[in-house]
């Protein structure tokens, strides 16, 4: 008898380079079946694992360098990998199929993955060897820089650098500098910035938001010599043209690491670059190239995305999954934040008119140029270039990729949706085959079907297991949109979870609080959520504690929102303002007198607001309880501006003194504004009560209207001005003035027992089911059965409610959270003030 | 000036403690909250997790409109991280890591915290 053992023998793959390319391809290799037959080795030159070049000026926020590691060392050691750093491949002996190392070691190799990606190309100007020119590409090349400028502004704290190449990394270059404390000097060829991907406008849009943040721009300027005799002291471009420059950062472009690929003779391309076919394998058949160094249809790729795509190739072909090629075309589109700025262009930025016809919206004041390019029937998009905003270019994106129709307008696509644009097109119109996140090439269908087939139903859910968004992360509102589209059409209540930390909406959330009598978001977190609370569900908490307890903002003060914290609202400088309740807007002499007197002792900016009361700006916030204790002391009492919770009822003067009016709608304002206050809701409220169909207090405008008609008041709920303004609806006409205050008692209590957070009661109508015949038939009629419930809470909260800053001035524990400094008397010295016609304003934000 | 202010700030961490400032006891930080500490030219925001009864310091510039605001923030956890939200635009800031957690705004400074007998000391470097 004879046991025959069958052993595999263990392949050897070596990949030579650990970039991100080279590295996505040990992630993608490992994560693949059959790939534990193989041993692989990964050769770095550099000191260190594999980081996000592409990130590399964020280096100089934290100078972690470990931050942008794409994995650490052991992520390598955990998935049986070799990693060799700091040591560097130094020839290929195909015969053999071996490579030896410059520290003179051997490996022999059954598959050989070329990954060495590309260097900065430095022209050949004379003087680039002098002290203070450095290149922009590797975490030692900023370390380096870093050094130089911290010498250089010990000697000149107004050192000025330049950055020679307007391109992108260039642009990137010169943020570094920037950040580094130095003068910023970018210093282009050409006559545009980012010449390869801009035209000209956009880039002379780009230009003037760059030059507004500080960056200095010199075009069309050709170097001729480097200036200085160890060390670099300015450029020169021509005769008598020169730059006085202490450092120079060259970023003028990438020449592929291809050494390696020359000396073993594989073939190459005329200027550089390994040639490689649509398997990424180059002319020797056991030998791949990707990444920057792979010549592929005669073109270099230098962006990430192919690169990866790349990587995915080559793993799938050494495997054997040989269906797995390169697509015939690479699409180039590319969106980034450069220096804060928006900057992307899809497809082909530039057209000849011949092909098509371009839309342009430029704004220079926002710095805003959007370019689209039509087909010349208007039927599809070819390409376009943002700048400023990039919000648009996902959608644009796909529609360009998967051809799909556009508006016979297709201006709509670009305009801003109030100047008659619209938000075009749903995330389910897109093919299956759609490439949502281009950095992990994952589809449409892709995440469609984990979220059905797979149960990943949150965003983070799908990252983990497809790895979407895990790139640049410019997908993540498309990914969402769809896990929420295909949840609802799976028909899966998308349920309306809090946050992470509540399993339950505002309303069961409410229920509970009331029905086990919870007293505090602490004992809410133990007994009903997880975790320790976010900015998210500690408002809606407070909000509900509020309306079920009417306690005020000072009894649990941090889980209020930030306004409610401090009873005042901030505003831009971080001082607040201050807002007495005026109610109906009837004020007397005597207490506008009063007013006026606090605001001058405190020097306040003042203005009439539109709720019809007076808002007192830029007071510090140790003197919130100064002031208000004046306030009180003339009868003043909170208006409440800072919370969601009833703010004004508007009136108009009504027969009163008006010839026109037909009931008093002053009284009825005051009466209905002093039942209502201080009573806390989902989101803010208002009312109005106008004393004829005039309606000059717009009560038509406001969450609850009153009209005056004959016969009595009709009643509308549900109306707001804002973003979205909203007609109120009737919900019953010449009725009695109890019976109008009963009806919207009910209907207010029953908003704050139902509503999501932050919504509105138009907004809240317009997703209840029935819609207003439904709200008439529980207050009017009381098909629920609660009105005699709501009426109670209503009345309850009538009862009990008292002025939070009267609490708040009598108490000295609240009043200790007033200063600025927990450990000192003094102001907070940056806080300035700038005049404004015979007033102050805080200064301007740039 | 702004930039200036800016460069006051920078992540300090155990090991580069030269100095622990003492700065308030302990009781005048509130619950679950924030207050700040002047330390001499820097504003710093101290945060009070007494669920988990961890402290958090970091500068109290929010780098988005370079407002010293961000002590009177609520703060809260994302996926059990500690966070803070700066009151005017509801930005929010890692105060493990200083980073801004649902933008691309730069990280802000963090400092380590001390409690010894009562009282609240920050490190710094200088």
């Amino acid at each position: 008898m004879f046991v025959i053992s069958k052993q595999v023998r263990m392949k050897t793959i070596i990949v030579v380079g650990n970039g991100m390319v080279g590295y996505k391809f040990c992630e993608k290799f490992v994560a693949k079946a059959g790939s534990e037959n193989y041993k692989l080795i990964v050769f770095g030159e550099e000191p260190r694992p594999a980081y996000d070049r592409v990130h590399l000026s964020a280096f100089f926020e934290n100078q972690d360098a470990k931050a942008l590691e794409m994995a650490p060392a052991a992520w390598y050691a955990e998935h049986h990998i070799e990693l060799v750093i700091d040591e560097r491949v130094s020839e290929i002996h195909r015969s053999t199929k071996k490579i030896t190392t410059a520290k003179d070691r051997e490996f022999s190799y059954d598959y050989l993955v070329l990954a060495t990606g590309s260097s900065a190309f430095v022209p050949p100007i004379k003087g680039v060897e002098k002290e203070g020119v450095f290149v922009y590409r590797t975490i030692e090349d900023l370390e380096g820089m870093l050094a130089y400028a911290a010498k250089l502004k010990e000697k000149n704290p107004n050192a000025r650098a330049a950055v020679l190449g307007g391109g992108l990394l260039g642009l990137e270059a010169g943020r570094a500098v920037m950040d580094m404390g130095l003068e910023p000097h970018i210093v282009e060829f050409a006559p545009k910035l980012m010449p390869r991907q801009l035209d000209s406008r956009s880039s002379q849009v780009l230009q003037l938001k760059l030059e507004s943040i500080g960056l200095n721009i010199h075009l069309s300027k050709a170097t001729n010599q480097i200036l200085g005799d160890n060390a670099i002291v300015g450029l020169e471009f021509g005769e008598d043209d020169v730059l006085d420059v202490e450092m120079l950062v060259i970023s003028a472009g990438i020449r592929p690491r291809d050494e390696l690929g020359k000396t073993c003779d594989l073939k190459m391309g005329v200027r550089g670059g390994i040639i490689v076919d649509n398997k990424m394998r180059t002319s020797d058949e056991n030998i791949y190239a990707i990444g920057e160094i792979a010549l592929y249809n005669q073109m270099i790729y230098g962006l990430v995305a192919p690169g990866y795509e790349m990587a995915n190739v080559a793993a799938d072909q050494i495997l054997g999954f040989t269906e797995t090629v390169m697509a015939a075309e690479i699409d180039m589109s590319t969106k980034l934040k450069l220096i804060g700025v928006d900057v992307a262009s899809f497809g082909e930025p530039f057209m000849p008119a011949s092909k098509g016809h371009s839309i342009i919206f430029e704004n220079k004041t926002q710095y805003l140029y959007k370019r689209i390019n039509v087909s010349l029937d208007g039927k599809s998009l070819l390409g376009g270039i943002l700048v400023g905003d990039a919000a648009d270019y996902s959608m644009l994106h796909q529609i360009y990729l998967n051809s799909m129709p556009i508006p016979t307008d297709a201006s709509k696509l670009i305009l801003p949706v109030s100047e008659g644009g619209v938000s075009f097109g749903s995330v389910m119109d897109l093919p299956d085959g759609a490439v949502i996140c281009s950095c992990e090439a994952v589809t449409k269908g892709q995440v469609c079907c984990s979220v059905k087939d797979e149960g990943n139903e949150t965003v983070k859910a799908i990252a983990k297991e497809t790895k979407a968004t895990t790139g640049c992360g410019g997908c993540k509102p498309m990914v969402d949109d769809l896990v929420k589209e295909t949840l609802k059409s799976l028909g899966k209540i998308v349920k309306e979870m809090l946050c992470e930390h509540f399993d339950y909406s505002r309303q069961e959330l409410y229920d509970i609080v009331k029905m086990k009598n919870v007293q505090d978001f602490d004992d809410l977190l133990d007994t009903h959520g997880k975790g320790n609370g976010c900015e998210v569900c500690k408002p809606v908490a407070a909000s509900i504690f509020a309306s079920i307890y009417n306690e005020t903002a000072n009894k649990q003060d941090t889980i209020q929102d930030s306004n409610d914290r401090y009873l005042a609202n901030i505003q831009r400088n971080g001082t607040y303002s201050v807002v007495p309740r005026v109610a109906g807007g009837e004020i007397s002499p005597k207490q506008m007198i009063a007013m006026g007197r606090i605001a001058q002792k405190y020097d306040l900016y003042t203005k009439i607001t539109g709720g019809q009361r007076i808002d007192m700006f830029g007071a510090k916030l140790h003197e919130l309880p100064l002031i208000w204790e004046e306030l009180i002391a003339e009868g003043f009492e909170t208006g409440q501006a800072y919370g969601k919770s009833l703010r004004t009822v508007k009136s108009c003067v009504g027969s009163t003194w008006c010839r026109y009016g037909m009931d008093e709608s002053v009284s009825f304002a005051i009466e209905i504004e002093n039942r209502y206050k201080g009573i806390r809701s989902p989101h803010k409220f208002k009312g109005g009560v106008s004393g004829c169909i005039r309606e000059c207090a717009e009560a038509r405008g406001k969450d609850f209207g009153f009209i005056a008609v004959d016969g009595g008041w009709n009643v509308y709920i549900c109306g707001n001005g804002g973003a979205n303004p909203k007609h109120a609806v009737l919900l019953a006409e010449k009725i009695d003035k109890g019976t109008a205050i009963t009806y919207v008692d009910r209907f207010l209590m029953y908003y704050i027992q139902t509503a999501q957070p932050l919504m509105r009661t138009a907004t809240w109508l317009d997703k209840l089911e029935g819609g207003i015949d439904y709200v008439k038939d529980v207050v009017i009629n009381d098909c629920l059965g609660i009105v005699d419930q709501l009426d109670i809470e209503m009345q309850f909260m009538v009862d009990t409610y008292k002025c939070e800053w009267k609490e708040a001035v009598e108490s000295p524990e609240i009043r200790a959270k007033y200063t600025h400094f927990v450990n000192s008397e003094d102001a907070d010295e940056n806080i300035e003030f700038v005049s404004l016609r015979d007033q102050k304003m805080p200064t301007p934000w740039v | 000036m702004i930039d200036s202010i800016l460069k006051e700030y920078a992540v300090t961490s155990l090991e580069n403690v030269a100095i622990w400032f003492k700065a308030a006891p302990v009781s005048k930080f509130p619950k679950n909250g924030g207050a700040c500490v002047k330390y001499k030219e820097k504003q710093i925001a101290v945060f009070n997790f007494t669920r988990q009864g961890e402290w958090y310091a970091c500068q109290n510039l929010c780098p988005h409109k370079m407002e010293m605001v961000l002590s009177r923030g609520m703060i809260g956890e994302d996926m059990g991280s500690p966070k803070v939200a700066c009151p005017l635009h509801k930005n929010t800031f890692s105060l493990k890591n200083g980073e801004n957690l649902n933008g691309s705004l730069d990280a802000i400074a963090t400092y380590p915290v001390k409690i010894e007998n009562g009282f609240v000391y920050i490190g710094f470097s200088e």
